[in-house]
């Protein structure tokens, strides 16, 4: 793929996955200061070992947080999830929720999850559903 | 004004631990891991208390305005360290103000949240609010990891200050830069706190909790330099410190040195990475669970051949004993598929063994051993059977039991079938599926699962009648009573079978082939039928169905099993003469043989029918478009019971591990090419990690305990046969070790403490209770540390 000097662009990940959240992997991992989402050769390290299996459940579900914030305010408000779920639910017509299936969606996942009601989900009250969840570290996990 | 006084109250006498921090600096990490512990444990009650209480609140009050004033002055209130400044971006990390940020990206801006939130601030007095602020939802997120993760955006601000938000919580305030040296200055002594709880623990702790940190790779490279700089001091104790760490690490890397070197055996413990990940890539998780389980099978027949071959057959393949009978030279197919003819004086069965003490010579000369006695090394072929068996078995009960502990640790949660709309939002993609056509039907389940999730809460629970009700009780009741007919039924006629077959004296090869058939035809056949009884039923949880279909086909292979074991064990063993059999031993040996062969013979038949031959007939006949699904439950079943015949006959055929690793290493691929072509991925969702615990359990409590159990009772009640094996002319088996003791002490009495060790250890059961206990507690501990 290059040797440690180069730089991962995000039109190349795009070719080696088809992964919905590629994007958003590449932005979060990156540190590069054009914000393109290119990946040096330490990021690209950082990313294979928030996604290994020695990660703890911390690391992983921060860095998932991260990544389900797509407009990287520190919360998951009501953008944010519906951006998740049609990321979730994919790009044609009958696998997409109606609006009113997304606004009964959204509804209950912050009243599940939004412990201080106040709109969205922090990283803790994050952290805490994920926490309920045993299938989250093996899903959570990349394997090259 | 009344709910929020009764709220603290009640949260006061729940969890003392919180009115204190109110007061306490919020970065110190002790005190926050035993919060964030704590919390974890009594995560349930303060939150729904919380959630009825919030919910009260919001309620009583008809409507407010928004007061953006309030909303940007809230840090004030809720930073205990009492840091009044709004602007400060330390110290109060942003999972605190959604709404805090009022001049900068705000996504979300409608009025309805500001009310709401402000409302909410607005009703609590300043005793509820400083609770409040020390509660989980906002003092988890302060502890290590938010503090962690503010630290590292902060050390990022610095490194690139254009940087802008793309690793900041909170964006850049441009053209504030009195806020940037204090930031600065601030962000300093973060790094100094970071480092200095690292400091003080030592080397191993210190690395595991910075790997714990969610920061980038640069930022723990820093820390750790600064951390451990400082270790190498002056004093004495400093100095044996840093020598210990030297040798350790020296030590470490002549360790990683042969790792490497002994590559080869690593691929073979990383066996199938390639074929493993192409199958995630395209099932996910679920059909990769039955993969691994078959790899961890390959694993413990591998320790069990190499322990048997090493002091079993190996010593005795040395010195073959006089064949008895020989016109029994030639190899046909025919025996080779029962076990019986040249196979059965062979390596591979009991009978081959004998019970001589071989003594062999440590110089090489033989006058000089006959003469010098204390030069010769006996090997006592009975005792070595003995206690190989003896310890293969403890071996494998440490490793299943510790392998148990470790995967009830990570999934508690085991029946939990209530669809949860956030957990199945945010937990369920599955990063390991890359391939472009998995993903589209990875993204097709989810939104199938999502829009079930949602009609039911839409709609409610299903209003039955009582007349449906019972229709669906009695439809239940009746599939139960025909599966457990057909359990019975199938048990029966084994027995009688084999009960038919003993009566008539005759052991002819038809008879016995026909008996492992019937066997495993039930083994085969019947699952199918409890498939379409559970298709009948129509249950509504995937949960409870796969529980119960894992049930029924556990009870089928258990009544099978003891039906066979019966047979063997009771009579068989109890009256070998009475049959004609000059070796029972070896009998049993080769009917578990058999078995495993017949059984892998069907089982490639019915992948070969079942699922390729099935897909091809529904895809031109029936015209369906959809493949079968690979039924996870029903194959994993079939490996746990050829796991259970291999373990039950290595008392008899101690080659049979080597058997039954050529028949995984034939399924795996059979297995695999078989998904690949005529599967496709289920369509509901497998909880992986219950299913994996469920499926170790149940290796180790039916599968294994029926195996030790067995052998247990065979070697303390059974008699041995008098006229082969090594334990010939023993009451029981437990004579050879005293055998063994009687020999070492003739020969080597300097050995004699190994032999009291022996008696005192292993034949005083108190010493075996205490063990036990004493290992139960050592995993209990390792769980919960």
């Amino acid at each position: 793929m290059g040797t440690t000097a180069s730089k991962l662009g995000k039109d190349l990940l795009s070719e080696y996955q088809s992964n919905p959240f590629r994007e958003r992997i590449c932005h979060v991992f990156s540190t590069s200061e054009d914000k393109d989402g290119s990946l040096t050769f330490e990021d690209f390290l950082d990313l294979l070992s928030a996604f290994s299996d020695s990660a703890t459940l911390e690391i992983k579900s921060h860095y998932a947080f991260r990544i389900f914030d797509f407009d990287d305010d520190g919360t998951l408000d009501r953008g944010d999830l519906e951006k998740l779920v049609n990321c979730l639910t994919g790009e044609t017509d009958d696998t997409r929720l109606t609006p009113e299936e997304m606004r009964q969606l959204i509804s209950n996942i912050l009243e599940e999850s939004d412990i201080d009601k106040d709109g969205t989900v922090n990283l803790s009250e994050f952290q805490h559903v994920i926490s309920r969840s045993p299938d989250f570290v093996s899903s959570f996990k990349i394997v090259l | 004004m009344e709910h929020s006084v009764s709220f603290s109250v009640n949260i006061c006498e729940m969890d003392p631990d919180y009115e204190n921090l109110g007061e306490d600096e919020p970065d110190e990490e002790p005190i926050f891991q035993d919060l964030r512990e704590s919390a974890a444990s009594t995560q349930r009650s303060p939150e729904t208390l919380q959630m009825d209480i919030f919910r009260e609140c919001t309620d009583s009050q008809s409507d407010g305005t928004p007061d953006t004033e309030q909303s940007d002055g809230t840090p004030d209130t809720e930073q205990p360290d009492g840091t009044p400044d709004t602007e400060q971006p330390d110290g109060t990390p942003d999972t605190e103000q959604p709404d805090g940020t009022p001049d900068t990206e705000q996504p979300d801006g409608t009025p309805d949240t500001e009310q709401r939130s402000s409302l909410q601030r607005h009703c609590w007095s300043a005793a509820t609010q400083k609770v409040l602020s020390s509660m989980p939802s906002r003092t988890v997120g302060k502890s290590s990891t938010a503090v962690t993760s503010q630290h590292s955006s902060q050390l990022h601000q610095n490194q690139a200050s254009p940087h802008g938000s793309a690793h900041s919580f909170r964006p850049v305030r441009d053209g504030l830069s009195k806020v940037d040296v204090k930031e600065i200055s601030t962000e300093e002594n973060k790094k100094e706190r970071l480092v200095s709880s690292i400091r003080g623990l030592s080397l191993g702790e210190g690395i595991r909790k910075l790997r714990a940190m969610p920061l980038s790779l640069t930022d723990k490279m820093e820390i750790r330099r600064l951390a451990f700089s400082g270790i190498a001091g002056n004093t004495l104790l400093s100095r044996n410190i840093q020598c210990y760490s030297h040798l350790r690490a020296y030590i470490l890397r002549m360790w990683r040195q042969c790792l490497f070197s002994c590559h080869i055996i690593l691929s073979f413990l990383q066996l199938w990475h390639l074929p493993m990940k192409r199958l995630s890539g395209r099932f996910g998780t679920g059909v990769l669970s039955y993969f691994l389980f078959l790899q961890t099978l390959l694993h413990f027949n591998f320790l069990l051949l190499i322990i048997t071959g090493l002091f079993v057959v190996f010593p005795q393949a040395i010195n073959p004993p006089p064949l008895y009978d020989s016109h029994l030279n030639n190899l046909t197919g025919l025996e080779l598929l029962m076990g019986t003819g040249y196979l059965s004086q062979s390596l591979m069965f009991y009978g081959y063994y004998t019970n001589t003490i071989t003594k062999t010579c440590s110089t090489g000369e033989s006058p000089v051993c006959k003469a010098d006695r204390s030069q010769i090394v006996p090997y006592s072929m009975p005792a070595a059977y003995f206690l190989t068996i003896v310890i293969a078995f403890f071996i494998t009960c440490i490793i299943l039991v510790y392998s148990m502990s470790r995967s009830f640790g990570r999934s508690l949660q085991v029946l939990k079938s209530k669809g949860n709309l956030a957990v199945q939002v945010f937990c369920s993609w599955d990063f390991k599926v890359s391939k472009k056509s998995s993903v589209r039907l990875h993204c097709e389940n989810i939104s199938n699962r999502l829009k079930e999730l949602l009609s039911e809460t839409i709609s409610g629970e299903d209003k039955k009648s009582c007349k449906q009700r019972l229709c669906r009780l009695i439809v239940r009741l009746l599939a139960w009573a025909a599966c457990l007919a057909s359990i019975f039924s199938g048990a029966i006629a084994v027995h009688h079978m084999s009960e038919a077959f003993i009566k008539r004296r005759s052991f002819s090869d038809t008879e016995l082939l026909l008996l492992s058939a019937v066997v495993s035809g039930f083994n085969l056949l019947l699952p199918g039928f409890f498939n379409l009884c559970a298709w009948l039923e129509k249950r509504d949880s995937p949960n409870v169905r796969i529980c119960v279909s894992i049930f029924r086909n556990l009870l089928l292979k258990v009544s099978i099993v003891g039906v066979l074991c019966y047979r063997w064990l009771w009579r068989i063993a109890g009256e070998p003469g009475h049959h004609g059999l000059k070796c029972w031993e070896s009998f049993v040996g080769q009917e578990l043989y058999r078995l495993l062969l017949i059984d892998f013979i069907f089982t490639v038949l019915y992948t070969f029918i079942g699922e390729f031959l099935w897909r091809l007939f529904s895809k031109r006949m029936l015209k369906r478009n959809r493949k079968p699904v690979f039924d996870i439950a029903r194959n994993v079943l079939e490996l746990i019971y050829g796991q259970t015949l291999t373990w039950l006959g290595l008392l008899f055929a101690p080659l049979l591990p080597a058997v039954q690793i050529i028949k995984l290493f034939v399924l795996f691929y059979m297995k695999k090419s078989s998904v690949m072509l005529n599967c496709q991925a289920s369509r509901k969702p497998w909880r992986a990690s219950q299913m994996s615990t469920l499926f170790i359990f149940i290796l180790c409590f039916p599968s294994f305990l029926v195996a030790a159990v067995s052998v247990i009772y065979t070697f303390w009640k059974i008699t041995p046969s008098s006229g082969c094996g090594p334990f010939r002319n023993l009451t029981t088996v437990f004579q050879s070790s005293k055998l063994l003791r009687q020999e070492l002490e003739i020969s080597h009495p300097a050995l004699s403490w190994l032999t009291w060790l022996y008696s005192s250890l292993v034949e005083n059961p108190l010493i075996l209770f205490s063990t036990t206990g004493v290992f139960l507690m050592v995993i209990y501990f390792h769980n919960q540390v």
